[in-house]
């Protein structure tokens, strides 16, 4: 069941999996091949299968162990586990180093990196890091403003946004350039490029105009905010076509099983989040809650799939990865495709 | 009118305790026996429209108040800065208002909302700096409440004979430098 | 102009505790407007300090004097005979004043009054917002003259980010978002399409990033 690629030659300590990360045996991808990169998720979307994602948290410690459990949860269940790069602005174990242990645990990371905390400099640095550990995936996000968190008094960065994130990313890549116009005289680093993108957020009209410059700017696929509005996520896709930016970019819509009536009203509150009242009301008149979030997650899961234009999805349960399974199963997605 | 000073038997307390300062602000001075009861200074910023107008009609009806009120009449209480209510208290008064018209019948239209707001920020500044908001108020009167005008040099003289005398009054520092002076003379005899 | 914002008084009253002879200086320009250092400010703070002083059964003197500007060395110099028996300025001049003082007086204590916070404008009487980021390099050309470096919480150049709710930017209500502020203005300007541009990666070095600023006028320059 497992789809791993070619398995990696073990070695011993901390960084177990990552030596000869980027052997041709392991398909690290070439510009001329049809896979750009050495990710199972690129693979999985180019070979035209309905993806599934989900998310890890790391914690705000230096225990790698739940990541690894998580990770060993999740990999045969999902096609690649996005690692939150500090996420609200809360210091956490940072992206790379968590998906340098799922890729320990047998897992597809997907690393995410926010424009908040990092320069260029940094950025780029922490890309050729990435890559050298084997790590394929890159999620290029601007970032939670950093009062949200644990440190609001920190200078934040903002040296460059997300899209030129996705572009110098691209360019790295493709070009084989660093952002600064020097070129990367070997091993560039190949990423399959992310973006995020919040169907509900304002302006409207202009949020698939923005999406379009994300395509222009290179990326590659993109993980929504979650959605509970179904029609307002429908309103944006007949966008997204008619722009037709569904043939230039994977879109993945996000999604998130729901404990209880009381978290969907506390995701009222988060800016960006749209929930419609029948499904709080749904939810509270449910006896077994848990069991409802699950059944409302896998309708979603079956309608986003009946949605031209999308072509899979990113579930996100932080706090309740365990769940992710029974999900995923339900919704009739499992077994996961073997890719080569 | 004459005042009743409403802390006797406090101030015999505190003259017996070696006339220390209390929280209030209240100097020494008083509390000395044998002292001359506190007469506040208190400095009313009158608008020549309402509020002047009405300490003229007070005086026609012969109404009386207490003579602690020095007033000053400014052509509207919008004229008033906070400079000035500042000046006033450092230059002694214990106590300040600024009177103007109803609200909604400024002659001016806005002054005396604009007094009103400069009182609330004087208030804040003399929280601050020790000699407590309640020294100044603001007050809203029309040209013929005579009985009104004459009501609030009252209350307010009242107020100010509760909280004491400003502590930098002349007479109060000159008193703190005395007793300072005879503590240390004290202190070098005992050594 | 530069807004500041007084510091509270006890905060005050701490830096020139150590002080004998105090003389507060206001500034004619930009803190007079936002009425935070001008002439009637420090009329009002010296007030208060001396009434401090007292109840504290303080001895000094603390005396005041504003010159037109306190960024120009030439108005400076006016300080020189009231700052004789001085042995502490109270600048009331944003930092470029404080600064400036200091500078032209190397044996005197120089402090400030204020909490210079921003480059910005009156928007009504009493209420004063930052509007420019002091980049060096500007864009607001292609905003519709919204500056997207300062007015956005992330300093986005090609925005908006996710967080953008209703004009509101995601870090309080009370800020509207700047990139909702530049679709308006460019929607109704019928130049959307700039917003279709992808603005690359900014030099910064134009911006605090490259280190303190100069910018120098030969013809201005009389020797």
């Amino acid at each position: 069941m497992s789809a791993a690629i070619a398995a990696e030659p073990k070695v011993a300590g901390a960084a177990a999996g990552v030596a000869g990360a980027r052997s041709a045996a392991e398909g690290a991808g070439t510009p001329e091949s049809k896979y750009k990169t050495g990710s199972r998720l690129e693979r999985v979307l180019r070979d035209g299968h309905f993806a599934v994602t989900c998310e890890i948290g790391p914690p705000q410690s230096a225990k790698s162990e739940k990541i690894r459990e998580h990770a060993g949860v999740l990999k045969d269940v999902s096609d690649g586990q996005n690692l939150t790069d500090n996420q609200t602005a809360i210091v956490r174990l940072c992206s790379l180093a968590a998906a340098v242990h799922v890729k320990a645990a047998g897992g597809e990371p997907i690393m995410q990196m926010t424009a908040r905390d990092r320069n260029r400099i940094a950025i780029q640095a922490d890309i050729l890091g990435a890559a050298s550990l084997g790590i394929h995936n890159l999620v290029c996000l601007g970032g939670d403003h950093q009062t949200f968190g644990n440190h609001p008094g920190a200078r934040n960065v903002h040296d460059i946004d997300s899209i030129q994130m996705i572009q110098m990313v691209r360019a790295m890549r493709d070009e084989r350039k660093f952002q600064c116009g020097d070129e990367i005289k070997t091993d560039e680093p190949r990423m399959f490029v992310g973006a995020a993108e919040n169907p509900f957020g304002d302006p409207f009209e202009f949020r698939v105009r923005r999406l379009a410059k994300k395509v222009t700017a290179g990326a590659e696929f993109i993980q929504t905010q979650c959605i509970f509005d179904l029609k307002r996520f429908e309103e944006f896709m007949k966008m997204v076509r008619d722009a037709g930016l569904d043939e230039k970019v994977y879109i993945l819509a996000g999604l998130t099983p729901a404990k209880s009536d009381k978290a969907l009203k506390y995701m009222q509150t988060v800016p960006g989040m749209k929930v419609p009242d029948e499904l709080i009301k749904r939810m509270a008149g449910a006896e077994d809650k848990k069991a409802e979030g699950v059944k409302i997650t896998v309708e979603m899961i079956q309608a986003v799939r009946e949605i031209k234009g999308v072509a899979g999805v990113h579930v996100m349960a932080i706090a309740w990865e365990s769940i992710v399974p029974e999900i995923v199963e339900k919704a009739g997605l499992l077994p996961r495709p073997r890719v080569a | 009118m004459t005042t009743q000073k409403p802390e006797t038997a406090k101030a015999a307390e505190v003259a017996v305790g070696g006339g220390a300062a209390n929280a209030a602000g209240a100097t020494g001075l008083a509390n000395v026996a044998g002292a001359p009861e506190f007469m506040p200074k208190i400095v009313a910023f009158c608008c020549y429209y309402c509020a002047y107008s009405a300490a003229d009609l007070a005086g026609s009806l012969r109404l009386q108040y207490p003579p602690t009120i020095r007033v000053i009449e400014v052509p509207c209480s919008g004229k008033v800065d906070p400079v000035i209510l500042l000046r006033a208290f450092e230059e002694g008064a214990d106590g300040v208002y600024v009177a103007g018209c109803m609200e909604g019948d400024c002659h001016f239209l806005k002054g005396n909302f604009r007094a009103k707001k400069r009182v609330q920020a004087v208030k804040k500044i003399l929280d601050q700096i020790g000699l407590g908001g309640q020294r100044l108020e603001m007050f809203n009167l029309s040209a013929a409440m005579g009985t009104r005008f004459a009501e609030i040099a009252t209350d307010m003289t009242r107020r100010i004979e509760e909280l004491g005398p400003s502590p930098i009054r002349p007479e109060a520092l000159a008193a703190r430098k005395a007793a300072a002076g005879a503590k240390e003379q004290g202190e070098v005899k005992t050594r | 102009m530069i807004v500041a914002e007084p510091k509270p008084i006890a905060e005050v009253a701490g830096l020139i505790k150590a002080a004998k002879h105090v003389l507060v200086v206001g500034c004619g320009e930009c803190v007079t407007v936002c009425q935070a250092g001008g002439e009637k400010e420090v009329e009002i703070l010296a007030s208060a300090l001396r009434i401090l002083w007292k109840i504290e059964g303080k001895d000094g003197t603390i005396g005041t004097q504003t010159i037109v500007r306190q960024c120009e060395p030439e108005y400076v110099v006016e300080l020189a005979k009231k700052l004789k028996n001085a042995d502490c300025v109270l600048s009331l001049g944003c930092g470029v004043g404080v600064q400036f003082i200091a500078e032209a007086y190397l044996d005197k204590w120089v402090v400030p009054g204020l909490n210079t916070k921003f480059a910005g404008g009156t928007v009504k009487a009493g209420i004063w917002e930052e509007r420019c980021g002091f980049c060096g390099d500007c864009v607001l050309h292609l905003t519709g003259g919204i500056c997207p470096i300062i007015r956005c919480s992330k300093s986005i150049l090609n925005g908006p980010c996710g967080g953008s709710q209703e004009g509101h930017c995601e870090v309080n209500k009370e800020i509207s978002c700047a990139w909702q502020l530049i679709y308006d203005r460019l929607k109704g300007l019928g130049k959307l399409d700039l917003l279709d541009v992808i603005q690359p990666a900014k030099n910064w070095q134009t911006s605090r990033d490259g280190g303190p600023r100069k910018f120098v006028k030969e013809e201005a320059m009389i020797e």
